[in-house]
């Protein structure tokens, strides 16, 4: 999906989120000289293409009481990486799962699950329990939890469009 | 936070209506008045329990890019490193992890090819080498939260 410029300019102006008033499409639209049913479209069009993965909140998972965050990784044969990634992304435990290349010799690894819970010792509980449940006792393994969380904010995408030309 | 803040967490994680009132539509369901429910979400974003609400973007359908990075950093330089990585706008967020490669983060870019830049500007900037480890498969991307 193409985006157009003013496409762009409305990716921008949701970089803050939605604004808490009841109209809140309007709102965004009076930002950009688009009326509210042009706003509904495009976004709606965005979901519907793809770009849009998901409309709604995103919560910061620590402050929700998700304080441990683990990276649990494995090398797996190239041959069954995908079978395993499916069967993993599947588990209810697993929050992501992609397969990414290894970089060695530093990192092995080939398929990376993150796996969120309250407290270490459940993490590492259930990441033990994935191991036996699909066998994954062969594949060497590594878990990493976060120890700092230096950064946490959504990616900047957009063009935000000069007062002015929003004005006209 | 109480019960209906969880039921309102837990229902807005997994979509938010696109239409012309859609807080009075979703405050509905969660018996709750329109303004009910936006003075909720406007607190859950002050205590910091919500970073956004709105899109959760597809960066490569919108014709950027997006991967993993991970760096080995010697630990006396790592508040140095993570304030150069950090002060990148394409990084979305950083961590310290467990392991020899103790620092990830995740590079965000609109246009192609800027992804590469940024990389190469970190390695320059710190002197160490930055693995870049794209997604190659996505099997899974639920990251959606219990309260």
């Amino acid at each position: 999906m193409d985006l157009s410029d003013s496409d762009l300019a409305l990716v921008a102006a949701l970089a803050e989120g939605l604004p808490l008033v009841s109209h809140p499409y309007r709102a965004v639209g009076a930002q950009l000289g688009l009326d509210e049913a042009e706003v509904i479209a495009r976004i709606q069009a965005m979901r519907d293409g793809g770009i849009i993965r998901r409309f709604g909140i995103i919560v910061r998972h620590h402050e929700l009481g998700f304080k441990a965050n683990a990276m649990a990784v494995w090398a797996i044969p190239d041959g069954v990486v995908s079978e395993v990634g499916r069967v993993l992304g599947d588990a209810p435990e697993v929050t992501l799962c992609y397969r990414r290349p290894p970089r060695l010799p530093d990192w092995p690894y080939n398929l990376f699950c993150m796996v969120h819970g309250r407290d270490r010792g459940a993490v590492e509980e259930s990441i033990q329990a994935l191991v036996r449940r699909f066998d994954l006792g062969a594949y060497p393994h590594a878990v990493l939890f976060s120890t700092r969380r230096f950064k946490q904010t959504g990616a900047r995408y957009g063009r935000p469009i000069p007062r002015a030309a929003a004005a006209e | 936070m109480d019960d209906i803040d969880r039921a309102i967490i837990n229902t807005l994680q997994g979509g938010f209506p696109i239409c012309d009132r859609p807080f009075d539509a979703v405050a509905e369901t969660l018996g709750l008045t329109g303004t009910q429910l936006r003075t909720r979400i406007g607190k859950l974003k002050a205590d910091g329990i919500i970073s956004r609400f709105g899109p959760m973007w597809h960066a490569e359908r919108m014709g950027g890019e997006l991967t993993l990075s991970a760096m080995k950093v010697p630990p006396e330089r790592f508040d140095e490193v993570a304030g150069i990585v950090n002060a990148f706008p394409e990084v979305a967020h950083n961590y310290a992890r467990e392991h020899a490669l103790n620092m990830w983060f995740v590079v965000a870019t609109e246009k192609p090819g800027r992804k590469a830049e940024v990389l190469a500007e970190i390695e320059t900037m710190t002197g160490i080498t930055v693995h870049d480890m794209p997604k190659i498969q996505e099997f899974y991307v639920g990251l959606r939260f219990e309260a």
